[in-house]
């Protein structure tokens, strides 16, 4: 399902706002996952709090949502741009590549929260094909 | 048997006084099945007009479905203890007579999530979401279980 111009400019607005919280809306997204999807807890056991308040959830939430703004800002080739971090899934951190729809759907949800009257329906389309590109750009290293 | 503290009880309901069952039922429809996810408008061909997403907004038949989809949410509110038991009547009809892939069902329930995060916004605090996710997860298992 590839991103039409109309979703590229959804996802590059909405983005625009949100790159500049980074570090809220990431450990609120992670932080979110992790209370209400128990199963992704598992792969932050070495993390001492998992809640939105953790420090630990804030730095890493934070690269996640720096990442994010890597494949806007690269929104033509978002294989291209999630080519190292793909490779650190793949084989490092071997992370399910399910797990990338339920951290994309806690997302969604800090979206909405943070920018209710930008995230319209039709921005919500553009933000969830993106965000299914991004997870099969970061799944596509993995065999 | 889904076991639910206190604490989970009253975080459904707190929020569900809240609800606007018309308003939020229209919004997670129209969001989810038929704007987002536009395949999912198989199931509602006699509704008329979803050529776009303003039609479907303005659709009285989209409207009314979504209001119905929240107060049956509502039943199994009142009925936490015996969700299964609550649905079993809606789930073969999903089965038997609509046909409808139980996919949609958690597609459904991850637009009314973020529907109610767009609405209640702080309010909608990580411990809530996670109370309403956990509430959905037994509704869709409940509406899944006469499928075979």
């Amino acid at each position: 399902m590839p991103l039409t111009q109309v979703d590229k400019n959804h996802v590059k607005s909405i983005w625009s706002k949100a790159s500049g919280k980074a570090e809220e809306l990431g450990a609120q997204a992670l932080g979110r996952m992790l209370q209400a999807f128990p199963n992704t807890r598992t792969y932050f056991s070495h993390y001492s709090d998992m809640s939105v308040k953790s420090s630990q959830v804030h730095v890493h939430g934070k690269k996640i949502i720096d990442a994010i703004t890597e494949a806007v800002n690269h929104i033509d080739d978002i294989s291209g741009a999630m080519s190292e971090l793909s490779t650190l899934h793949a084989h490092t951190l071997r992370v399910d590549p399910a797990n990338f729809k339920v951290l994309s759907h806690n997302i969604l949800v800090v979206l909405a929260l943070y920018f209710p009257a930008d995230f319209t329906p039709e921005v919500h389309l553009s933000c969830d094909k993106f965000l299914s590109c991004v997870s099969y750009a970061l799944a596509e290293k993995y065999r | 048997m889904v076991h639910w503290t206190e604490e989970e009880r009253c975080t459904i309901s707190t929020l569900w006084d809240k609800i606007d069952t018309e308003e939020v039922g229209h919004q997670a429809l129209t969001r989810s099945h038929l704007v987002v996810y536009p395949w999912t408008q198989r199931y509602f061909s006699t509704f008329g007009n979803l050529s776009k997403p303003a039609a479907i907004a303005g659709n009285p038949k989209v409207r009314a479905h979504g209001k119905r989809v929240i107060v049956a949410l509502g039943d199994a509110i009142k009925n936490l203890d015996n969700v299964k038991a609550t649905y079993a009547k809606l789930s073969e009809l999903h089965s038997e007579k609509l046909h409808v892939d139980p996919e949609n069902f958690r597609l459904l329930g991850e637009a009314l999530i973020i529907v109610l995060a767009g609405q209640f916004g702080a309010a909608f605090t990580p411990a809530v979401q996670a109370t309403w996710q956990k509430l959905l997860s037994v509704v869709i298992s409940a509406l899944s279980s006469k499928y075979h």
